[in-house]
C-alpha cells in the first residue's frame, strides 16, 4: 500500500475533524437532531452509532472480507458487554483487570467456537455460530449462576469507573473515547486486511478450493479472522457498555447479529467504512423513526401509512429486500468510483468490485 | 410417574410442531440450496390467520368447533399462497447468489413477521380454542391437554403424507430426484422452476399449519412468534440432516423431548441441551443423522 495514496482524498481527514470537534459545536441542525450537536442526547446518538460501526466493522471482517458467514456474532459482542459487568458488579473488580477479563474471555471463547465450528462449512457452520450464540443467550437470559440479572440485565456499577465517564456532563468524553476507539479498530483492520493474511483471507472469500490448490490451509487464516473479528466485537460491547451504562440480554441475542448483517448490508460488504456507515444510518433511523412515529406529522396520516411507519423494523425489513435486490452492494457501492472514497486507494487493489455471493459459498 | 407421561405427551407435542416448521425447511433447503429465514413468518402468519379466523366467526375469546376446524384451513392456505408469492416474486431473480438469497429472506421474515405487528398490534393475543380442546384427559394418571394430541395426529399425518407424495407421485419423484441432482433433473428437459415453487407452497403449507396449532399449543401469540421457534426449528433441520424429512421427524422428537426434560428440572436446561445436542451432532456426523454427504 502507498503512504501517498491515501492521502490523496482529503475527504476522510474533513470527516474525522468534524466528528472530533462535534462536541464543541453549538449548532442547531433542525428536523435531523433533536438539540444542538454538543447536546447529550444528539452526543449519545452519534457515539453509538459508532460503537455499533465498530461493532458491523468487526463482522464484516469475517462476512464481508473472509466470505464466512457466522450468525454468533452476538455472543462475542455480548462477551464485551456482560463479561465486565458481571466482573465489577458480582466480583467487586476494578476497571482495568474486567476490561482485561472480558477480552481474554472472548480470546479463549471465539478460538474454542471457532475451532469446533470451522469443523463444517457454510449453512452448517452458521447454524453451528448460531448455535452457540443461542447457548450465551440461554445462560444470559435464563439468569444461570445468579450472575447475568436473567431478562431484566445487569447496571454498570458507576463508582467502579473514573469520574470522567460518568453522568450525562460527561458524555462528550464517552463521545471521545468512542470515537478514537473506531479509529483504532478501523485502522488495525486496514492493517489486517492489506497485510499478506488479509489477502489470504479474500483468496478465501472468491475460492476456498483454489487456496488450498495453492498450497495453504484455509482453516488457521479462518480461524484467526474469527477470533479477531471476534476480539474487536467484543471491544465495541465494552464501549457500547459505557455508553448506556448496563447489560441487557438484547446484546446476546440472535437477533442483533442479524442487526450486524443488516447495517454491513446498508453499508456494503465490499469496504470497512461501508458497514460503519451502515451502522450509524441504522441507528440514527431507529431512534428517529420511533422519534418520528410519535410526531403530529405521522399523526395525522391516514392509518394505511401511519401504522408501518410506527414500526422501525417492518421499515428495516423492506429496506433491507430492496438494497440485497436491487443495491446489493451498499452505500460503499453506490459511491466506489466516486468522490466520497474515503481511504478508497489503499483498498482498491484489495477489494475487487464485487462482494461476496459466488456461488459456491453456501452449498460445500 | 405421571410426570414422566406428561413430559413425554408434551415432549411430543412439541416435536409435532417443530417437524411441521421443519419439514418445509428442510425439503425447500434439499432441492434448492435456500436456508429460508422467512418460514418462521410463514408460521407467524399462519397464527395470525388461525386467530383472525377464530375472531370473525366466534369472536376474539371463544371458539367453536367448526370456527377452529376452518381457521386450520385457513392458516394452511394462507401460508401456501405467502410461500409461493415469496418464491415466485423475490427469490428466482437470486438462483445463482446463495448468500444473497439467505439475507433476502432473512429480510422477507422481518418484514412479514412484522407485518402482523403493523395489522394488529405487537401486543401479545390469547388465541381461543374450543373448550374440548384446551380440557384434559388423564393418561396413566397425567392430566394432559387434548390439543397436545391432536397436534401429534396432525404431524403424525403430516409426515406420512409427505413420505407417500415423496415415494409415490410423480413431483415427488421429481423433488427427490431435484434434491439429489439438481442440474441432472434439468438436463433431463423437467422444469424444475415449478417444483421450486411447489415445495415452497408445500413448506410454507405446513408452517402455516404449523403455526395455528403451535398457536393452541402454547394459547397465545405474538409477532415475535414464528422466529422464537424457527432457532428451534433449524437446530431440527440440521440434526435430522438437510433435505431428509425422515431425519427432520427423528430429530424433531429427540429435540422436542430433550426440552421438555431438561426444562423441568431447571428453567435453562432444555434449552440448553438442545444447543449442546446439536453441536455435538455437527461434530461426530457433520452431514446430520440422516444426511446425505455433501
Amino acid at each position: 500500500m502507498s503512504g501517498g495514496g491515501r492521502w490523496r482524498s482529503l475527504w476522510p481527514v474533513a470527516v474525522l475533524l468534524a466528528l472530533l470537534a462535534v462536541p464543541r459545536l453549538d449548532l442547531q441542525i433542525p428536523v435531523i437532531f433533536d438539540g444542538p450537536l454538543n447536546s447529550p442526547g444528539t452526543l449519545q446518538l452519534l457515539a453509538v452509532g459508532f460503537a455499533l460501526g465498530i461493532a458491523a466493522l468487526s463482522y464484516n471482517l469475517l462476512f464481508g472480507f473472509t466470505g464466512v458467514l457466522s450468525f454468533g456474532h452476538a455472543l462475542f459482542f455480548g462477551t464485551g458487554v456482560y463479561l465486565p459487568t458481571i466482573a465489577m458488579r458480582q466480583w467487586e473488580w476494578a476497571l482495568g483487570p474486567a476490561i482485561a477479563f472480558a477480552l481474554l474471555g472472548s480470546l479463549v471463547l471465539a478460538s474454542a467456537v471457532g475451532v469446533l465450528a470451522f469443523r463444517t462449512h457454510g449453512v452448517y457452520f452458521a447454524m453451528v455460530t448460531l448455535a452457540f450464540a443461542q447457548a450465551g443467550a440461554v445462560i444470559v437470559g435464563k439468569n444461570v449462576g445468579e450472575l447475568t440479572g436473567g431478562e431484566e440485565g445487569l447496571s454498570l456499577p458507576f463508582r467502579r469507573l473514573p469520574k470522567w465517564m460518568v453522568g450525562v456532563v460527561n458524555t462528550d468524553n464517552l463521545y471521545w473515547l468512542t470515537l478514537a476507539t473506531l479509529i483504532a479498530v478501523y485502522l488495525v483492520a486496514l492493517r489486517l486486511v492489506t497485510s499478506p493474511t488479509g489477502r489470504v483471507w479474500l483468496g478465501i472469500r472468491e475460492n476456498e478450493r483454489r487456496v488450498e490448490m495453492l498450497g495453504l490451509r484455509p482453516f488457521p487464516f479462518k480461524l484467526l479472522a474469527f477470533v479477531l473479528s471476534g476480539l474487536l466485537a467484543t471491544v465495541a460491547g465494552i464501549v457500547y457498555l459505557f455508553l448506556v451504562g448496563g447489560a441487557t440480554p438484547r446484546a446476546v441475542s440472535a437477533e442483533f447479529t442479524v442487526t450486524l448483517l443488516l447495517m454491513v448490508i446498508i453499508g456494503g460488504s465490499g469496504s470497512l467504512w461501508g458497514p460503519v456507515a451502515g451502522a450509524l444510518l441504522y441507528h440514527y433511523l431507529n431512534v428517529r423513526l420511533t422519534v418520528w412515529a410519535g410526531s403530529d406529522v405521522v399523526a395525522d396520516l391516514p392509518a394505511l401509512l401511519r401504522q408501518p411507519l410506527r414500526d422501525p423494523l417492518f421499515i428495516f425489513g423492506i429496506i433491507f429486500v430492496l438494497l440485497v435486490l436491487f443495491f446489493p452492494r451498499g452505500l460503499a457501492g453506490a459511491f466506489v468510483g466516486r468522490r466520497l472514497r474515503p481511504f478508497g486507494r489503499s483498498l482498491g487493489g484489495a477489494v475487487p468490485a464485487t462482494p461476496i455471493g459466488r456461488s459456491e459459498e453456501l452449498d460445500r | 410417574m405421571s410426570t414422566i407421561i406428561l413430559l413425554t405427551l408434551t415432549g411430543l407435542a412439541l416435536a409435532a410442531m417443530y417437524f411441521l416448521l421443519a419439514a418445509g425447511l428442510s425439503l425447500i433447503f434439499g432441492l434448492m440450496d435456500v436456508l429460508n429465514f422467512a418460514h418462521g413468518a410463514f408460521f407467524t402468519w399462519g397464527a395470525y390467520a388461525a386467530w383472525w379466523t377464530i375472531a370473525q366467526i366466534s369472536g376474539e375469546f371463544r371458539a367453536s368447533t367448526p370456527a377452529f376446524l376452518l381457521a386450520l384451513v385457513v392458516a394452511t392456505i394462507v401460508g401456501a399462497v405467502l410461500a409461493a408469492a415469496v418464491e415466485v416474486g423475490l427469490l428466482r431473480p437470486l438462483y445463482q447468489r446463495p448468500i444473497y438469497q439467505v439475507l433476502i429472506t432473512l429480510g422477507i421474515g422481518l418484514a412479514l413477521s412484522q407485518l402482523t405487528a403493523v395489522i394488529w398490534r405487537p401486543d401479545a393475543r390469547t388465541f381461543p380454542q374450543p373448550r374440548w380442546l384446551a380440557d384434559t384427559s388423564t393418561v396413566l394418571g397425567a392430566r394432559v391437554p387434548n390439543n397436545r394430541f391432536l397436534l401429534i395426529l396432525a404431524a403424525l399425518a403430516v409426515l406420512a403424507g409427505m413420505l407417500l407424495f415423496l415415494r409415490k407421485t410423480r413431483y415427488g419423484l421429481i423433488v427427490r430426484a431435484g434434491a439429489e441432482n439438481r442440474e441432472m433433473v434439468q438436463a433431463l428437459g423437467i422444469d424444475v422452476d415449478r417444483a421450486f415453487t411447489l415445495v415452497f407452497a408445500l413448506g410454507g403449507a405446513l408452517a402455516g399449519l404449523g403455526g395455528a396449532f403451535g398457536a393452541a399449543y402454547f394459547g397465545s401469540i405474538d409477532p415475535q412468534f414464528g422466529s422464537v421457534n424457527l432457532i428451534f426449528a433449524f437446530i431440527v433441520v440440521v440434526i435430522g440432516g438437510l433435505g431428509s424429512v425422515t431425519g427432520s421427524a427423528l430429530a424433531a422428537v429427540v429435540i422436542g423431548l430433550a426440552q421438555q426434560f431438561g426444562n423441568y428440572y431447571t428453567t435453562w436446561a432444555g434449552d440448553f441441551v438442545v444447543v449442546l445436542l446439536l453441536a455435538v451432532v455437527l461434530l461426530v456426523r457433520p452431514n446430520g443423522l440422516l444426511g446425505r454427504l455433501r
